[in-house]
């Protein structure tokens, strides 16, 4: 019994954390605002990172970008550009680079960096130290927008 | 890199924002309410300023033309309750000091102000009453009563132009509100002007950006069903870009209060308004 409970709360640790392969936050290597190598050594899951996309508590990317492929979802924001087609305009690379810190390429972007988790003003306390997505769902969100093609 | 896919999209959303707020005409109980002027001077960015009533859908504009339907007048029936009702020490209610609250015509207009190089709110100034001259308890600053007697003496004022002084001892104060405004904070690193100004007129989901004027405060919202002050409004906004707020009625909520009153200079009191 000890060890079945030990083993759902290691399983649940390995669901909410960082891994330790991950590169940290902070440790992102940008050139010219992209990221080249994947932030977790592997390929993100396209399925997965179309949840985080819609998922208000996670990347919520509809609050602010329309996506077409997403229409089952109600409301969709404007304050950014349209998703449709997206992976026909930008490499992988970059749409990492913008997930990741978009300020690292559009200076003054309203956009949050979804993966830095320092250099905050006045973080609420559940969030401190904390970044929006781990480095995982970043990789689920860059490997979701790769299959965002025009027709 | 290929930029202009982004540029050309950019310019677009740009174009469009100037035109997003609808063209309706508020007119409440018969009488006609400015809800578009040319922005204050002061104001670099902007060349138009809106009343947060334009962006708002036709269901709940309508709620504001009509006192009969507009869901804060219970609460400024609550005002009148208040005004009249003895409290503390000194056995007194606001009307033995001041025979109408129609006499405040105006005030709402002139706020917040400088005195004894302080910055003060119309919460201010209400509690200096119940403490100094009532012997009262104050009021918390967004609660129940509160927010009642402020809508009724706010509503005096309706139809008339903001005009908040902004130099002279008031303009160290502006300044720190200004600078609080184009400040980002919180986890989604965002400022006022993130949204309230570069993006007024867009979708953020379900939610039409204002320009976040406070002309209409406090004000009804169908949201929590009750009246909801400035202060309290920065709060949820914070809030919602996990950021830690400012204490209500503190020195920086004051000077954003200040520096966003000013923003509106020209547009007309709504006191109280109907918001989502």
């Amino acid at each position: 019994m000890k060890n079945v409970l030990g083993a759902a709360i290691f399983a649940a640790l390995i669901a909410t954390t960082a891994s330790a392969e991950d590169v940290k936050p902070m440790e992102v290597a940008f050139v010219d605002g992209t990221v080249e190598v994947s932030l977790t050594g592997k390929a993100g899951d396209a399925a997965e990172g179309r949840k985080v996309f819609a998922n208000r508590k996670q990347g919520n990317c509809l609050a602010c970008h329309t996506n077409a492929d997403l229409s089952e979802e109600s409301f969709h924001g404007e304050v950014g550009p349209p998703m449709d087609g997206v992976a026909g305009r930008w490499s992988e690379a970059e749409l990492r680079g913008i997930v990741t810190n978009s300020k690292m390429m559009f200076e003054g972007t309203i956009m949050p960096a979804f993966y830095k988790d320092t250099g905050y003003t006045r973080p609420l306390d559940d969030f401190a130290g904390k970044s929006i997505l781990t480095a995982q769902q970043v990789e689920d969100v860059v490997a979701y927008l790769m299959t965002l093609k025009e027709e | 890199m290929n930029l202009k896919p982004w540029i050309a999209i950019a310019a677009i959303s740009l174009s469009g924002a100037a035109f997003a707020q609808d063209s309706s005409s508020l007119s409440v109980e018969g009488e006609a309410l400015l809800t578009e002027t040319a922005a204050p001077e002061h104001m670099e960015n902007v060349d138009t300023i809106y009343s947060g009533w334009r962006f708002r859908s036709g269901e709940t504009q309508a709620l504001q033309t009509d006192d009969f339907d507009n869901p804060a007048m219970i609460f400024v029936d609550k005002g009148i309750d208040l005004w009249a009702k003895v409290d503390g020490t000194e056995g007194k209610s606001c009307s033995s000091c001041h025979e109408d609250v129609a006499d405040f015509a105006g005030l709402r207009t002139t706020l917040p102000r400088v005195e004894d190089a302080g910055l003060v709110t119309m919460e201010n100034l209400v509690n200096e009453c119940r403490t100094e001259r009532m012997g009262a308890e104050a009021w918390k600053y967004s609660k129940g009563n509160m927010t009642a007697m402020t809508a009724l003496i706010g509503l005096q004022s309706r139809g008339m132009a903001m005009n908040v002084a902004i130099d002279g001892d008031a303009a160290p104060f502006w300044e720190k509100g200004k600078e609080l405004y184009y400040t980002r904070v919180g986890q989604l690193d965002m400022s006022c002007s993130n949204c309230h100004e570069d993006n007024y007129g867009t979708m953020i989901r379900a939610d039409h950006l204002s320009q976040g004027q406070i002309n209409g405060f406090p004000t009804y919202r169908l949201k929590n069903a009750k009246l909801n002050s400035i202060h309290g409004r920065f709060k949820g906004c914070m809030k919602n870009i996990r950021a830690t707020p400012f204490a209500e009625g503190g020195e920086e909520f004051k000077a954003l209060e200040l520096y966003l009153a000013s923003r509106g200079e020209g547009l007309v009191v709504e006191t109280p308004s109907v918001r989502n």
